[in-house]
């Protein structure tokens, strides 16, 4: 599904990503982690397109096409998904109608009809409801004066209702508490199908608890120095991520 | 899906024509070019004026002559030849007009085009159980149509153009008219006074809610014609008014001259809300044409207890120069001023409001909204004063701008004036750019690049346009999302 060939991007005149190489296939959970500054968050970025983060090499094949060329709306409707490490705030638009114009938008560039309020609603209020985000948080304005759970579980409900075909998730376990944590997890573990994949992002094993990866890499120094099936989670616990570098 | 190329392309075709910009073939009368006592006594007596009217205009003339265009506001535009304009232009009817039916089709054409919305096309064409907004179409200075006129009248509501009312209700109009905005009030006022065709009249009685918004939908069509409108609305003891103003203009070359007279007199316990949404030509990319919008907007809450709130969305126009102001003369009156102003290529936007407080414990709020892009130069100018004997004077402003380019220029210049210790005075400003993370966050979600810019700034108008009634809402918030389109640098 993701073919990552020996990709560079700089944020202005740094280098940031080194050529790093990364395969994934649908069906599966990636989980990427690796100490601050090592480009994991760029990582994430630059899938869904920030502009201002230039790829200087290598390349990015989504679903057999070049995700390069494509904008990040397009990106979206596509059904790439970012979670974001910091959910950011947008004052005076309400959660519903920030989710049903993001929905409706990538419907109309797929080319369906739009959905319809009451079925939106329907489908809203279940998949908050499943993650935990309390129905009024839906009126209030995005990500506003939300808790750092509250931001990630908003984040969730998004993905929930948007449906990608691959979700990238940037450290969406920062910041929760166990009880939020378990919540997140089963939103995602809700996401694993057979048709869709899941890239984490993560500094901590605890996640893994609850989401299994399929596979795991470390990050460093902008590339990824060593990948393995989840045990490799347990031996980085014991080692520090110093033994990678 | 479309490619970039094709989504550029489509962006470009959507962004390079004003969407409005078409002219509705309607044979104009003209007044002959130029402004001199014989335009005047011409205007006159095409609108079978009485007597002390035309004399008032010709006092008008004569003081306007002495006057000097003011230059204090921050706004540039070429020197305007006042003898290189018509003063009177009105579509040929053959007779009075007594229904709908009777409206030139090719008008209703015109309001189609202009996006009137469904409920006010259906009043228009007279469907049956049409919402309750009345429209008094000003169409090319004259008043061609005016609907619900029976329902009102039997509230007791008087809802006319104002050269009708100056016929039918001669005491009110000279009891009224220029006592918010006195004739010798600025050069365009004064102008306005000499040479004013048309524009609405709206009477309130005692205790009367009206019972429907009042509509009006100003268009400036003839080429080189200025609209000079003048509006007057009294509402007595304990009466409510809703008034709606949205205005859209053909594409021209040459720059019209708009300069209307508005003026709100609100006495005891009564209650006036003015909305506008004013998209009039703003010029093309490069900044040729335009509509120059040089507007006189004044309230007198004269009574205890009064209210009147201005809400304004201005997206239009190439020059704007606007401040709606209420005195505050009433004891515990309140004056309210909810602005959004957009600017894109070319636009300079110059307004605020004053709040002139007279009266003890009156209050006023002020929230202004500047969103700039292009090249485009957007000023919040407003002024508090608070006079010696209003005790207990409480005001609150907030002035936000967001930026869109690194090429446009917003600019904050607030006036207050405390004459009384006991007034509260509270002012809150801030400049932004638009965020790029906002913006990504948009784009991850699908949504491109213009509905991401129009949801955002949409969002941060949220605060005046909850203050618009609701079919208006919907309206304005569509504007905002074609008057940035393409803005983003």
């Amino acid at each position: 599904m993701l073919n990552i060939e020996n990709l560079h991007v700089n944020i202005g005149d740094t280098p940031i990503i080194k050529g790093l190489d990364l395969h994934i296939k649908a069906g599966e959970v990636h989980a990427i982690m690796g100490p601050n500054g090592t480009g994991k968050s760029t990582l994430a970025s630059t899938i869904a397109g920030r502009e201002e983060y230039s790829v200087s090499g290598g390349s990015i094949r989504y679903q057999g096409d070049d995700l390069l060329a494509k904008e990040p709306h397009a990106r979206a409707a596509e059904g790439i998904f970012l979670g974001f490490q910091y959910p950011v705030e947008i004052p005076g638009v309400s959660n519903l109608n920030f989710l049903r114009t993001a929905l409706n938008s990538q419907r109309r560039q797929r080319g369906e009809a739009d959905m319809s309020a009451a079925d939106f609603m329907k489908l809203v209020r279940v998949k908050a409801s499943e993650l935990g985000l309390k129905p009024e948080m839906l009126k209030r304005f995005v990500n506003v004066g939300f808790s750092g759970g509250e931001k990630k579980r908003n984040e969730m409900v998004q993905m929930a209702v948007l449906d990608p075909k691959l979700a990238v998730l940037d450290e969406t376990d920062s910041g929760l508490d166990i009880d939020a944590l378990r919540v997140v997890s089963d939103g995602i573990n809700a996401q694993r199908r057979s048709d869709t994949a899941i890239l984490l992002i993560t500094h901590y094993q605890r996640l893994l608890d609850y989401v299994q990866p399929d596979v795991i890499h470390v990050m460093a120094g902008g590339r990824i120095v060593k990948s393995g099936d989840k045990t490799l989670a347990a031996e980085l616990e014991d080692k520090g991520y110093a033994a990678f570098e | 899906m479309a490619d970039k190329a094709e989504a550029k392309k489509q962006v470009a075709d959507a962004t390079g024509d004003y969407k409005y910009g078409f002219v509705t073939d309607i044979e104009s009368e003209f007044a002959p070019k130029g402004l001199s006592e014989e335009v005047i006594r011409f205007i006159s007596a095409k609108k079978e004026e009485p007597e002390w009217l035309l004399d008032w205009r010709l006092k008008a003339y004569a003081m306007w002559q002495k006057m000097e265009e003011p230059d204090w506001a921050k706004v540039d535009y070429p020197r305007i030849d006042y003898n290189d304009i018509y003063y009177y232009a009105a579509p040929k009817q053959k007779e009075k007009l007594k229904s709908l039916d009777e409206v030139d089709p090719e008008l209703l054409r015109t309001y189609e085009k202009l996006g009137i919305p469904l409920a006010e096309q259906k009043v228009l064409a007279g469907v049956e159980g049409a919402p309750k907004v009345a429209v008094d179409a000003v169409f090319d200075s004259v008043s061609v149509a005016t609907t619900f006129r029976e329902e009102l009248t039997r509230a007791g509501v008087i809802f006319m153009s104002i050269s009708e009312a100056v016929r039918e209700y001669p005491e009110l109009v000279q009891k009224y008219l220029a006592s918010v905005v006195p004739m010798r009030d600025n050069f365009f006022a004064t102008l306005n006074c000499a040479v004013f065709t048309d524009g609405t009249f709206v009477y309130i009685p005692k205790g009367v809610r009206c019972p429907m918004e009042l509509s009006t939908y100003f268009r400036i069509n003839a080429e080189n014609t200025g609209q000079f409108e003048r509006t007057l609305i009294i509402a007595e003891e304990g009466s409510y008014v809703s008034y709606l103003e949205g205005c859209t203009a053909p594409q021209r070359d040459e720059n019209q001259l708009h300069a209307a007279v508005v003026e709100l007199v609100a006495l005891d316990d009564a209650e006036i809300k003015y909305s506008t949404v004013q998209n009039w030509y703003p010029g093309d990319k490069d900044g040729k044409g335009g509509i120059y919008n040089f507007v006189t907007k004044r309230a007198m809450c004269k009574g205890r207890n009064s209210k009147v709130s201005w809400t304004q969305v201005e997206t239009g126009s190439a020059v704007t120069w606007k401040y709606p102001s209420c005195i505050l003369a009433g004891e515990g009156s309140v004056g309210e001023f909810y602005s959004v102003a957009v600017t894109n290529n070319y636009q300079q936007a110059d307004t605020g409001t004053k709040m002139i407080h007279s009266g003890k414990n009156s209050r006023s709020t002020i929230i202004s909204k500047g969103i700039s892009t292009g090249r485009s130069n957007n000023t919040y100018r407003g002024l508090v004063k608070v006079l010696a004997g209003a005790d207990g004077v409480r005001n609150y402003t907030q002035c936000d701008s967001l930026l869109l380019t690194d090429t446009c220029g917003a600019h904050t210049v607030p006036y207050i004036e405390v004459k009384n210790p006991t007034a509260q005075i509270e002012h809150e400003a801030t400049t932004s750019k638009i965020s790029e993370d906002q913006l990504f966050y948009c784009r991850a979600r699908g949504l491109d690049e213009e509905e991401a810019v129009a949801m955002i700034v949409n969002g941060f108008c949220k605060e005046v346009m909850q203050h618009l009634p609701m079919e208006f809402a919907v309206e304005a918030q569509k504007l905002l999302g074609i008057s940035l389109e393409g803005s983003v640098g």
